[in-house]
């Protein structure tokens, strides 16, 4: 664990009021600015000092980019809307709910008044070797410390994994993938809408990324469409303490079932992964099928195929499993939303 | 700005990582610069080396088409350079801004290479004449003279070459190092990816000597890249199109044998 000497160090704060201003803002300053949402993730940062910008942009004075919207019978979700703010937001709770319940497993409601939507997909990985200050693949070495014969790695990846084992840690993610939302981009040169299942990249693309984002790049909404409005949600997160954590693994179903079949549906898990995992093959077999046990026990199995567990997180692997299956077949004990 | 980065391991030791990744656009930039400086060099500047007249009955015993390199080392020659160009841009590309899951492309093609490497030497050390492509004494001394009567100083007229002229022997020496340099480490670095092969063992060597492979991989791997560069222009130009030609049909005319080559120190065969 890094040594936190609570004293940051120096840095230029910018505290724009406009996105414009801030586009400009990080144009200028380009690799050199950080980008400060509810400071959640950012302080660890900072007074770690492991991370060292030479300009911090607060986005905290930007109130456009704050707010819940309605829009075409789905929503537009502002990217410093924090977390209680979705959680409680009357339409969010009533159409999408899978995502007030993913958004309200995040934390602790101090952390969720302060927390932001767009922080919490965009979130960096929270490997302690990498949060430690080791010049791991992730922060530019050439060493996974985590996929190691002796490693520590109970939390780590059991599939997708491409020499960095760190896995994505938001709650909210897999819940906005479900939903088919799209994220809302911007940078001097204009916008650009990428598909929230697009949004998350892993280590074989960028090792050193979560996230699309390029130095330049600002979330500035999220865009939840009319398409499962109303549909069955299911999510669960696993956390080793209850009160508050990250999680071991998250699973968000959205589904929509007529005559006693699967009609569609859409099924996440995160922290399994680099990058929230969209289960597109768990899909398209339990498509047609009865919402029951034995078709969820069927998407368990295939949901994990090629898992490779490291020496500590093998119990991922049936959790994911257990996770799939009840986010099909439901239990008893969880209702249906 | 150094060419080597470095990074603080468990051990508090400082280790190198890899190179500095800017050294991608100086291999490329220098690779240019050659190329300008050549075909200036080549156009205005290199004096023109008179026409040699052939011995008749040496002539007479000449094949119309003299063969240069066999059907198994035309395989080879492709199949290195389709391995190569994937390795390059699987290991360039990502860094300059186009990212797709290169790593498991990159060791595929570079699996490949080593294999094509590894056939090359048995083929080359046991059915081919071997020292044909190593510089000899000879070679010395013609390039000098070719160098002083290049720049206009007197010297006597260099003999016709053997089967490679001295540029093709020295760049497959060049080449020959940072191929080794490039493929060994890289096989050693399979060892930190997951592949069917091995297990992952990062602790295989000390974070010194991994620190040293990741740099010596880089450092060949981006010189190859002005390498390269060279090779496709050399094949490219109209005086050395012959040459080229041979790589893909194996052979060359008779009147180019005769003209640049020695009989005596090359045999001519079908």
């Amino acid at each position: 664990m890094a040594i936190i000497r609570d004293i940051m160090p120096a840095f230029e704060l910018y505290q724009p009021v406009t996105v414009d201003d801030t586009l400009r803002l990080l144009n200028q300053h380009g690799e050199d600015a950080w980008v400060m949402a509810g400071g959640l993730d950012t302080f660890d940062w900072l007074k770690d000092r492991i991370k060292r910008p030479k300009v911090v942009i607060d986005l905290s004075q930007v109130s456009e980019l704050r707010g819940v919207r309605e829009m075409n019978g789905g929503l537009e979700i502002g990217a410093m809307t924090t977390l209680t703010e979705v959680v409680r937001h009357p339409v969010v709770r009533e159409k999408f709910s899978i995502l007030s319940t993913g958004a309200e497993a995040a934390a602790s409601p101090q952390i969720r008044n302060q927390g932001t939507i767009g922080g919490n997909v965009s979130q960096d990985a929270r490997c302690w070797y990498y949060r430690g200050g080791w010049k791991c693949y992730r922060a530019g070495g050439n060493i996974c410390f985590a996929d190691t014969p002796t490693a520590i790695n109970r939390e780590h990846a059991i599939l997708h994994a491409d020499r960095c084992v760190a896995v994505n840690p938001s709650d909210s993610a897999p819940a906005l993938i479900a939903l088919e939302a799209q994220m809302v981009i911007r940078n001097s040169k204009g916008e650009r809408v990428v598909n929230a299942e697009d949004y998350f990249i892993g280590p074989s693309i960028d090792i050193t990324r979560m996230t699309v984002l390029r130095p330049g790049d600002l979330l500035t909404a999220i865009r939840i469409p009319a398409t499962w409005a109303g549909a069955q949600f299911y999510f669960e997160k696993v956390r080793d303490r209850q009160v508050w954590d990250f999680p071991m693994m998250n699973v968000a179903s959205a589904m929509v079932v007529t005559g006693g079949n699967i009609e569609r549906i859409r099924i996440v898990v995160n922290a399994a992964a680099a990058h929230p995992l969209r289960l597109t093959a768990v899909e398209d077999a339990v498509r047609g099928k009865p919402p029951n046990a034995a078709t969820g026990e069927m998407g368990g199995k295939i949901a994990i195929a090629g898992a490779e567990p490291l020496r500590y997180n093998g119990y991922k692997v049936p959790l994911m499993r257990n996770l799939v299956k009840r986010a099909i077949g439901g239990v008893e004990e969880v209702k249906w939303a | 700005m150094g060419i080597v980065q470095f990074a603080t391991n468990p051990w508090g030791q400082s280790v190198p990582i890899h190179i500095a990744f800017y050294l991608i656009w100086v291999s490329a930039i220098a690779g240019l610069a050659f190329l300008i400086c050549h075909s200036i060099w080549v156009a205005f500047i290199a004096r023109k080396e008179a026409h040699v007249e052939f011995v008749a009955d040496v002539a007479a015993n000449v094949p119309e088409k003299v063969a240069r390199h066999s059907l198994a080392a035309r395989l080879f020659h492709w199949v290195m350079a389709a391995a190569m160009l994937a390795l390059l841009i699987t290991a360039f590309l990502p860094k300059v801004g186009d990212q797709f899951p290169w790593v498991t492309y990159h060791w595929i093609a570079g699996l490949v290479l080593t294999a094509a490497i590894v056939f090359h030497i048995i083929h080359a050390s046991f059915w081919m004449d071997f020292w044909s492509i190593w510089p000899d004494k000879i070679d010395i001394e013609d390039g000098k003279r070719r160098w002083l009567r290049a720049t206009g100083k007197t010297a006597p007229a260099p003999r016709k070459f053997a089967k490679y002229p001295m540029e093709n022997k020295m760049y497959h020496l060049i080449i020959v190092l940072a191929g080794l340099a490039a493929t060994v480490t890289g096989v050693f670095m399979m060892k930190r990816v997951r592949t069917p092969f091995f297990t992952r063992n990062p602790y295989l060597f000390s974070d010194m000597t991994w620190g040293l492979m990741y740099v010596l991989h880089g450092l060949a791997g981006v010189g190859l890249i002005a390498l390269i560069m060279v090779h496709i222009y050399f094949a490219l130009r109209p005086e050395k199109l012959v040459i080229t030609k041979s790589m893909v049909f194996g052979t060359i005319p008779r009147e180019y044998y005769l003209e640049h080559h020695d009989p005596a120190r090359w045999t001519a065969t079908k």
